[in-house]
């Protein structure tokens, strides 16, 4: 922890003096901004400060994240977040709930694509893919498209939606195989050649999903149905929701429970024996297979478990968006989840949500309302000038100045973060850098998020 | 199908797939140059050559009216175009390549993929200046006339193009051209020693940045060349249509072996044959027994690159003439 500069913004962990007031004052602030202010913001230039008030609020859950605080106070902006504010913005807005879940549903690609790229160091340009076979599995099934494929006129609906339960563990399963599938000719390659393998492949599962009858070519598939919960329903209209929100309001649910597990798969995967074998092939192949790292197993792991979360949220994607089609699986989208990864830090599971929960904001919130607020005021301006078209330049620069100046990340891991700048700030004398030192080690015994008192823990079981 | 049609189709593949294999192979030359001294893909290549299409488009629907001869115009495109392609291949390595010279091999990469993004958007923002987005661009007149005979023979059948013979012959000048540049001039033995060991270079006395900038600047000037190519040959672009090209010409110079320059075109050629083939192989379901040949659409065309890269990855991972390293540690 001593490797960090001292004037970081970002520093892990809690520390410092305790802010649980200052973290409640700040969540409930913020929380009352973002509602009683929300008409007032509906329309019009004012528009501008919906994302201002949002992502103010979004902070707070940061916040609670980082700062020092009692563990109730913590638990208490959580909950406040999750269960009070989100769904009521989105009651109020549908946009908001679809923003929410599209957050969380990039979150959990990216904490797959994490896996790959943060952990493992395997550059995997065409993970999209992974996503696409989920929603491709869910979508010729779960939609009219069965019928024609079928040829049967009894599945004029699709099949039975309740087994959307029975394809997300199968959208899982049928992710990691492809993934092990492409992964097994590929992964003997070094870092480089892998990228643009993986691209290719991503685009070779672009076309033929754009191609294909199955997958109904460049048409996509329309009406995709998803799980009916007549509880939850009853639940949503007794809470107020208008019927045209159930559908996001369990899916809001289900997506949080997933990115929960993913969360929690992520992190035991982190801390455990494959963990550390994932990131002793990132940080030196040739030394980690003289260790006993077995290369090629090892890598298939990493690219199944990440192509795996991929499965599960491509299932649930199509059932929420109800329409898949080839465009949304591009090569283009591959990189979106690459700078949510890159922005956030990467190896870390908070710096990876954070990177999905900005990305996606930007992209769904900010620009297009930037974009439609200076069409509403200037309704002759050059279409050339429309913010929400510049987004491979802002991914670009995302992922060229991160690189340039915080290689990182936002929220890096501590290992990372000492890694990174091991020369910077070099100690004064050589007891310090001896404290330094130990405080490197004992972060890479445990990296990702963890205390220092767990890591120290970890450090005597060994 | 009878056998003269199908004897035409197979000659048809192999002329056309040499234009388009020649023209991957100019691309290539760019990755493999700069894979060569820096090990280094620089994903940004497929827009620098894209640049050049556009520049390429910019002179000739600036001359259309002029009377100018055809061939004057063309190497107006030609020069402007690799100028502009060359410098910015140069810029963009003095500004994001070279500050991460030494960090870890992700870095750069990554950094290569940024820069080819945010060249995407300001070479649309740059077009969208003209009111345009889709590129349509006005040939010298006389380009695309059908070619019927040459050199007393009658080629015909062969389907060719003024254009495409402007393309073969160009390009196999500048492939020419650059052999004799690296393998014997005294700055081509710079760029191969760089390319070879940078340290000790450095001690015979060889600026490795000034070589490593010459070298992005052939390379971009080669993509550049390449894009007029391309916006000859396809008449149409927009600023995102360098993406599928420059893979597929990565995927060529790996195919030959990346860093090898007879790699490259070998690569190019291969690539272009089998994308050619696969375009109109349904044609051939006619034949007995190769009914199943019809399945396969003229859009799979693009697969053949990527599956072509795969196979060649996994039997033989130094490509077609490259000589494979022992892993340093």
């Amino acid at each position: 922890m001593t490797t960090l500069p001292a004037n970081n913004p970002f520093r892990r962990g809690p520390q410092g003096a305790d802010r649980t007031w200052p973290l409640l004052g700040y969540a409930a602030v913020t929380a009352a901004l973002l509602i009683f202010l929300r008409g007032s913001v509906a329309d019009g230039p004012a528009r501008l400060l919906q994302p201002v008030l949002f992502g103010a609020f979004l902070l707070s859950l940061l916040f609670a994240y980082q700062w020092r605080a009692a563990p109730w106070a913590k638990t208490a902006v959580f909950a406040l977040g999750i269960v009070f504010v989100l769904p009521f913005m989105g009651r109020d807005n549908t946009s908001y709930f679809d923003l929410v879940i599209q957050m969380l549903i990039f979150g959990a690609l990216a904490l797959g694509l994490n896996i790959v790229v943060g952990l493992a160091g395997l550059l995997d340009l065409g993970y999209i893919a992974f996503f696409a076979v989920g929603a491709y599995l869910w979508g010729v099934f779960g939609s009219p498209q069965f019928a024609e494929v079928s040829g049967n006129a009894a599945f004029a609906t699709g099949i039975n939606a309740n087994f959307f339960w029975l394809f997300i563990p199968l959208g899982v399963l049928a992710a990691a195989l492809v993934g092990v599938l492409i992964g097994l000719p590929v992964l003997k390659l070094k870092g480089d050649y892998l990228a643009i393998v993986t691209l290719g492949l991503g685009e070779v599962i672009r076309i033929f999903a754009n191609n294909l009858d199955v997958t109904n070519g460049p048409q996509g598939i329309d009406a995709i149905e998803s799980a009916p919960v007549p509880w939850l329903n009853s639940l949503a209209g007794t809470l107020g929701f208008a019927p045209d929100q159930y559908r996001l309001f369990f899916l809001y649910i289900l997506v949080l429970i997933v990115i929960g597990i993913v969360i929690l798969v992520n992190y035991r995967l982190d801390r455990s024996k494959i963990g550390r074998s994932w990131i002793a092939i990132r940080e030196d192949e040739v030394a980690a297979q003289a260790m006993g790292v077995p290369l090629l197993r090892t890598k298939l792991l990493a690219f199944a478990s990440g192509a795996s979360f991929a499965g599960a949220m491509g299932v649930i994607f199509a059932a929420k968006q109800t329409f898949i089609d080839p465009k949304s699986f591009d090569y283009f989208q591959s990189i979106g989840v690459l700078s949510m990864v890159i922005l956030g830090g990467m190896g870390n599971i908070a710096g990876v949500l954070l990177g999905a929960v900005v990305v996606t904001m930007l992209n769904l919130m900010i620009l297009p309302t930037i974009s439609e607020v200076l069409q509403g005021s200037f309704p002759n301006i050059n279409p050339n000038l429309d913010p929400s078209k510049y987004q491979r330049l802002i991914f670009g620069l995302v992922l060229v100045l991160m690189m340039l100046y915080r290689p990182e990340g936002l929220l890096p891991s501590a290992r990372r973060q000492a890694e990174m700048h091991q020369d910077d700030d070099p100690p004064p004398d050589s007891l310090e850098a001896d404290n330094a030192l130990q405080a490197g080690t004992s972060e890479v015994l445990s990296p990702g998020f963890s205390t220092r008192g767990e890591n120290e823990r970890t450090g005597s079981e060994r | 199908m009878d056998f003269q049609t199908f004897g035409t189709v197979l000659l048809q593949v192999l002329v056309g797939g040499l234009s388009l294999g020649v023209l991957y192979a100019i691309i290539a030359l760019g990755y493999t140059m700069v894979y060569g001294v820096l090990q280094l893909i620089n994903f940004a290549h497929s827009e620098v050559f894209i640049a050049g299409g556009i520049v390429g488009f910019l002179v000739f629907d600036a001359v259309k009216a002029s009377s100018m001869n055809g061939y004057l115009k063309l190497l107006l495109a030609c020069i402007a175009a690799m100028a502009v392609s060359g410098l910015l291949n140069v810029i963009i390595e003095r500004l994001a390549y070279r500050p991460l010279r030494g960090a870890q091999r992700l870095v750069p990469l990554i950094t290569a993929i940024g820069v080819s993004l945010i060249l995407q958007d300001l070479l649309r923002f740059l077009v969208g200046l003209r009111g345009q987005f889709d590129l349509s661009v006005p040939l010298p007149q006389g380009f695309g006339n059908p070619i019927s005979s040459l050199f007393g023979l009658d080629i015909s059948l062969l389907n060719l193009q003024v254009k495409d013979l402007i393309l073969i012959v160009v390009a196999v000048v500048m492939l020419i051209g650059l052999n004799l540049l690296v393998n014997r001039t005294q700055l081509g033995r710079a760029i191969r020693a760089v390319a070879h060991d940078r340290q000790t270079s450095g001690l015979m006395g060889i600026d490795a940045n000034r070589i490593i900038s010459l070298t992005f600047l052939i390379g971009g000037a080669l993509g550049g060349l390449g894009g007029v190519m391309f916006a000859m040959k396809y008449q149409a672009l927009n600023a995102y249509s360098g993406t599928l090209p420059g893979i597929k010409a990565f995927t060529a110079a790996v195919l030959g072996g990346i860093g090898s320059i007879p790699g490259a075109v070998l690569g190019g050629l291969v690539l272009g044959w089998l994308e050619t083939l696969l375009g109109v192989i349904s044609l051939f379901s006619s034949v007995p027994g190769l009914h199943w040949l019809g399945a396969i659409k003229a859009e799979y065309k693009d697969l053949g690159a990527f599956l072509a890269l795969i196979l060649i990855l996994f039997l033989k991972p130094a490509g077609l003439l490259g000589r494979s390293a022992a892993e340093k540690v």
